[in-house]
């Protein structure tokens, strides 16, 4: 008998295979279960009342109107609530001189930001809530507000939290290898300033969350759609003086995350402190105009960017200088310095140049909080690196493909490293720009391109080559001092019928984990994937684990439970041995069957063995207990992160005239390692492509300087749409990371990742014969237009 | 958001609604689709006392047409305007305009007099009205008033119709055979309102008799017809030859406004250029 | 004010409510009747997410107050399911992963079938077009439009056949 070619090659295995999500039956029924579906019994409605000013002082809350109005529970300010709920600093150690204030669930004595809660009105209806709610006075003291981020470090603009002494939250310099020279001795530098617009997540269903404290049981249950429900807990107990074993958080369906709901927000805590004080449940949906005025905010850099270039195409140096504004507070517990750093970090990071300067400054303002959104600075870091390395081909008249198959690290570099200092496994730059060279039909394209623009029509291709933090270790949170757990855990067990039940620490919003799951115990068990149950999103009822945000799923959780399931079966063998007198490595299980590994005979159902086990164990011997539950936890150890890489492409038309951009094909190679499902990886990618599509188009928070939110609708806030969207094709190269079995690493970031990138190169390729460069997004029609200079009037 | 409480009664007849209408005074609202109203409701941007419900009037239904004039009860759904064999053949343009209106959902439930009536200087029909030369019949408790569409559109969601009045039917003649129609707007989504948009509506082949109704929407404050624009088209030997001056003459026609999506001089240039490309299908057109 | 009686028929069976006027359409039939496949994404008929059917016309929930709906006859995602008439649209959504996290679903699922009931033969343009007003923000759109291109192509064979 010889060994299979891998451990993932099983008898019927679902790992590469397109199978439908188990839990898409309900959802497509409209029998899902969100958040904002549930009722308790006795639930109150809560409703904040919030700042209309961006800086301001309270003078008085008089919520003696409120309080009579009909349907009222409860009416409590945040002066009150501070009984219940202590307030957080949200800073992790290894970020070094991170530094923030602290911030309470509702603001006490001053507001920061311009829909801050001040006030919870709780009622038997949200309308009735939202009655009351405009019954409350409060009376403020206008400040002044620090609005604009380039600013907000000068000495006359005031500070917002004056014991933290200045504006600045967190500076990271990074030096490596011989800029200056590099710089000096470049036959060409180019240099820009890169502007990147404020945007937010936009879940279709909005924060929701429904807290319960039964007294009688002295517990909290948290019904909340967030990503982390073990980081949830954690923070619940802290804050409202409880023993993270009175509480549990319990995540159902999730109408939408992105990252948007990995944070701890000041309502959510509130809402839950008030659930503590009132005895009773308390639901808050956030409606979707203080959505977008509470979501995290994202992005929001201007990033001036140099690259020096060698007449051969050669990339010497990048030096970047990075500016954020991250609203009044960094966020708790992952802070709003991950961005800024995560741009250091990866600026430069798919090319050999080994000369590299960064600083990254994140300030204060009046606005509202940023954190971490889908993709976590990798759209400013790759838009940046790609603008630049476009840039220089431009300086040096090479074409942009060219000059990246001279500079992208070869593919057999591997272990390698970068200058800021990541760990690289094993990347594909080449063999990737090579697929997406081959797909979208590079020289055909560039025909095409030069024959229409003699008719007047101009049409550009962007290229943007990326890797991406996938499958973090312990290195991004735990070490700074957060309790975000970095291990996942699994466990399967099997019944007395034979089906098998897992519960996960990953959690689902979309992705596929309940998928993924099912795909990898099947695979590693043995049976059929129709008996497999998964259970996730209950601090309860499974493992203790991270949850599902930042890549981790397949990666992480997934090798989780391909450990456990292996441990089953082993443990099933085992009884299967005893039964058949016979040793459990020359059995193994396929199709739910034991069978002679060997010859695949078949020997005894999985059933029959259940039943023996859990009816008949006198038949057993008496030294024998047989285990049909297994559980395994997972964390990397050897790399701090999995990188994948890939490259984008995009192909599109700019209307000279009216600004407007067309988007007519975008290609997306990437290498995620080992892929279990084809389908989700691929519909990740889609999913994460439009998203960068946004932000390069649509996407913009816009403040006015008083930090008035002016956009704040879901008609004015524009995010895209099926008719703007164009298909997108999605190659893959398989780089399996060999940390783990399974090989696996993350591909939900990936699309987001370089599509901004590749439409901001392709819409200046598009406009060349213009000589007009554009590094701002979105790229608006008023954008465009001014930069060719067409305005009338 | 939910709305503020209000009062709700559903009229049966035009002369119940008016009756209930006057007595609601400023505290009554009418409501017929409710695709712009219920919005405005939802985010407690108005707080009316009671809405009369005018949607099953039947005063206000039905497309009719006779020798010299289209009639289109102010009831009438998007949808209906889009299926209608009788707008079809007779008020192209329309047809070519309420395939911009939102979405399809919307435009299920949405009316033609709840468009004009809310005047949504963004809004597509709006400006048909002035290309198409419409006459409102608006009906109060002083009888029936007609209001040329040039004189409708008072402002940003202003209109000439009375607080107690309720716009009943829009007539439009019926356009001589040879004319021509042409609609475009440029919104950043399908669906959305357009950051400029131009409906035109002329007749007539030889520069004697050629007239040209030029209205641009989503400019200003209101639809804008631009004389000055369709004077120089008119007085010029051919649409090509009447271009350049007709383009430099909206910067007199038109007067644009810095908003969220663009200021006033992006606005401008789109307004130029929807003129030029305009133009060129409606000659397109007469050459087909 | 007053609560006002309203008579619905909702999915073939006839309810009586008494609902306050200012209450939308997709609130009734999320809180009275339980209802909660008809989602709410910003109740300013933006998202699409309520889109139910309303005298056999796609409409947004959010927008009719449920006062004016007296004497619809509604149908939402539930009732579409129980009667098989959107089967083979939801297959198709769930065997090309058309949804990920399922709550623009209900909506996008009765709006396609709207387009499909109106135009058998759409082409891809056309697929977009329709389901432009329905938000969503996980999938970037092409599996869905792929979903409605399989249904409709399979739906245009099977009508072809004898």
């Amino acid at each position: 008998m010889t060994d299979p070619l891998s451990p993932l090659d099983r008898p019927n295995s679902y790992i590469g295979r397109t199978v439908p999500r188990p839990n898409l039956e309900r959802l497509v029924e409209g029998r899902g279960t969100y958040v904002s579906d549930m009722t308790l019994p006795r639930m109150g409605h809560v409703v904040f009342v919030r700042s209309p000013y961006a800086h301001a002082r309270i003078l008085e809350i008089d919520t003696s109107v409120a309080k009579q109005a009909a349907g009222v529970i409860a009416v409590v300010t945040g002066a009150e609530l501070v009984e219940q709920c202590s307030p957080w600093v949200g800073v992790l150690s290894h970020l070094k001189g991170l530094k923030s204030a602290p911030q309470h669930a509702m603001a006490v004595d001053r507001v920061c930001w311009q829909g801050e809660a001040v006030c919870a009105v709780v009622a038997n209806s949200r309308a009735q809530a939202e009655d009351a709610a405009e019954q409350v006075q409060v009376r403020y003291e206008e400040l002044e507000p620090v609005t604009d981020m380039r600013t907000a470090l000068e000495p006359h603009i005031p500070v917002i939290h004056p014991e933290l002494g200045d504006n600045l939250a967190f500076e990271r310099s990074l030096d490596a290898g011989e800029v200056d020279k590099a710089f000096a001795e470049a036959d060409a530098v180019a240099e820009a300033e890169f502007v990147f617009g404020r945007h937010t997540g936009v879940t279709l269903e909005a924060r929701a969350v429904l807290a319960d404290w039964n007294p009688g049981e002295r517990r909290l249950t948290v019904y909340q759609g967030t990503q982390a429900p073990h980081m949830m807990q954690n923070i619940f107990a802290k804050h409202l003086a409880l023993e993270e074993a009175q509480v549990r958080v319990v995540c159902k369906d999730v109408g939408g995350s992105f990252g948007i709901k990995v944070h701890v927000y000041a309502d959510e805590m509130a809402t839950a402190a008030l659930s503590k004080r009132l005895k009773r449940p308390v639901k808050f949906v956030a409606d979707r105009i203080e959505s977008f005025v509470t979501d995290i905010h994202a992005r929001d850099h201007v990033c001036k960017g140099r690259i020096a270039v060698k007449q051969d195409g050669t990339i010497t140096a990048f030096a970047i200088d990075d500016l954020t504004g991250i609203g009044p507070y960094s966020m708790y517990p992952r802070t709003s310095a991950i961005e800024a750093n995560q741009v250091v970090n990866l600026v430069g990071g798919p090319y050999q140049a080994r000369n590299y300067r960064a600083r990254a400054r994140v300030v204060f303002q009046n606005k509202n909080v940023m954190c971490q959104y889908r993709a976590v600075g990798h759209p400013i870091a790759c838009s940046v690196t790609e603008g630049l390395v476009d840039l220089a081909a431009r300086a040096i008249g090479m074409d942009p493909l060219v000059i990246r198959s001279k500079n992208l690290i070869r593919d057999d570099a591997y272990p390698t490293d970068s200058p800021s200092g990541l760990k690289f496994e094993a990347l594909s730059h080449h063999a990737s720009l090579a697929k997406l060279k081959q797909m979208m039909d590079y020289d055909g394209l560039r025909a095409e391109q030069k024959r229409l623009r003699q008719q007047g029509i101009y049409r550009g291709i962007g290229i943007a080559s990326f890797i991406e933090v996938t499958n973090p270790s312990a290195a991004f949170y735990g070490v700074g001092g957060a309790r975000i757990s970095s291990q996942d855990g699994v466990s399967v067990r099997m019944d007395a019928t034979g089906a098998i039940i897992v519960q996960t620490s990953l959690t689902e919003q979309g992705q596929g984990s309940e998928a993924l799951t099912a795909q990898v115990v099947a695979s590693a068990l043995g049976v059929a994937l129709e008996k497999v149950r998964v259970i996730l999103g209950d601090t309860d009822n499974t493992p203790y684990g991270g949850g599902t945000w930042a890549s981790r799923g397949a990666g992480i959780g997934g090798e989780a439970a391909w450990q456990a399931g292996k441990a089953l079966r082993m443990n099933i063998l085992k009884v299967a041995g005893t039964i058949l007198q016979t040793v459990p490595e020359l059995l193994d299980i396929d199709q739910g069957v034991v069978v002679d590994k060997a010859t695949g005979r078949e020997r005894i159902g999985l059933d029959e063995v259940a039943r023996i086990t859990y009816f008949r164990p006198d038949t057993l011997p008496a030294d024998f207990q047989a285990e049909l539950l297994a559980t395994r936890h997972y964390v990397p150890r050897q790399y701090p992160f999995a990188f994948t890489n890939g490259i984008q492409a995009s192909w599109l038309e700019v209307d000279t005239e009216t600004g407007f951009v067309t988007l007519l094909n975008h290609w997306c190679v990437e290498d995620c390692g080992t892929i279990i499902n084809p389908q989700l990886v691929d519909e990740q990618i889609r999913g994460g492509v439009v998203q960068g599509l946004g932000a390069a188009l649509f996407e913009h928070c816009r403040y006015d300087e008083r930090g008035q939110l002016t956009n704040g609708t879901m008609a004015d806030y524009l995010v895209p749409m099926a008719s703007e969207m164009p298909d997108i094709e999605v190659g893959h190269v398989v780089s399996p990371t060999l940390e783990s079995e399974l090989g696996a690493k993350g591909a939900g970031e990936a699309g987001t990742a370089g599509a901004a990138a590749a439409v901001a190169n392709a819409v200046n390729d598009a406009l060349d014969p213009f000589d007009v460069t554009i590094t701002e997004i979105p790229l608006t029609p008023s954008v465009i237009l001014k930069a060719l200079g067409q305005r009338s009037g | 958001m939910k709305a503020y409480a209000f009062d709700y009664v559903r009229a049966a007849t035009l002369d119940e609604a008016l009756a209930l209408l006057e007595r609601a005074g400023d505290g009554g609202k009418l409501v017929a689709g409710g695709q712009s109203l219920v919005p405005a409701l939802n985010l407690r941007l108005l707080a009316p006392q009671l809405l009369i419900d005018i949607a099953h009037l039947p005063e206000l239904r039905g497309i009719t047409c006779d020798d010299t004039t289209i009639h289109l009860g102010a009831g009438t759904r998007h949808v209906e305007l889009a299926n209608s064999p009788l707008v079809a053949e007779h008020l192209p343009l329309l047809q070519m305009a309420v395939r911009h209106v939102a979405h399809a959902a919307i435009r299920n439930r949405g009316t033609l007099g709840g468009n004009l009536a809310h005047a949504d200087p963004a809004s597509e029909l709006p400006a048909c009205m002035i290309a198409l030369e419409a006459v409102m019949l608006v009906v109060g408790p002083g009888g029936e008033r007609r209001i040329d569409a040039a004189d409708f559109f008072k402002g940003l969601y202003e209109t000439a119709l009375g607080p107690d009045e309720i716009l009943v039917r829009i007539s439009i003649p019926r356009s001589p055979a040879g004319a021509r129609f042409h609609f475009n707007e440029l919104a950043r989504r399908a669906g959305d309102y357009a950051m400029a948009g131009l409906a035109i509506a002329m007749h007539g082949n030889s520069p004697q008799d050629m007239r040209i109704r030029p209205v641009f929407f989503g400019i200003g404050d209101r639809p804008v017809l631009a004389r000055q624009a369709a004077l120089c088209l008119e007085q010029a030997a051919s649409l090509q030859d009447g271009l350049a001056a007709a383009q430099q003459a909206l910067l007199g026609d038109l007067d644009p406004q810095d908003d969220l999506q663009a200021d006033a001089g992006t606005r401008m240039q789109l307004a130029q250029v929807l003129l030029k490309r305009g133009l060129a299908d409606l000659v397109a057109q007469g050459r087909g | 004010m007053d609560k006002k009686v309203i008579t619905l028929t909702v999915n073939g069976e006839s309810h009586r409510l008494e609902v306050e006027a200012r209450t939308h359409l997709a609130d009734v039939l999320r809180d009275e009747l339980a209802l909660t496949g008809t989602h709410i994404g910003c109740e300013h008929g933006v998202c699409g997410a309520c889109t139910i059917r309303v005298d056999g016309a796609i409409t947004r929930a959010c927008l009719l107050l449920a006062v004016q709906a007296e004497g619809a006859m509604i149908e939402t995602i539930e009732g579409l399911s129980e009667t098989g008439e959107i089967r083979d649209l939801q297959d198709a959504f769930r065997n090309r992963n058309a949804l990920q996290c399922g709550y623009c679903t209900p909506a996008m699922l009765i709006t396609a079938q709207d387009l499909l009931l109106h135009n058998p033969t759409p082409d891809r343009a056309t697929i977009r077009d329709h389901i432009s007003g329905n938000y969503c923000r996980c999938t970037g759109y092409q599996a869905i439009v792929d979903a409605v291109d399989t249904v409709a192509k399979a739906r245009q064979a099977a009508g072809e056949r004898p």
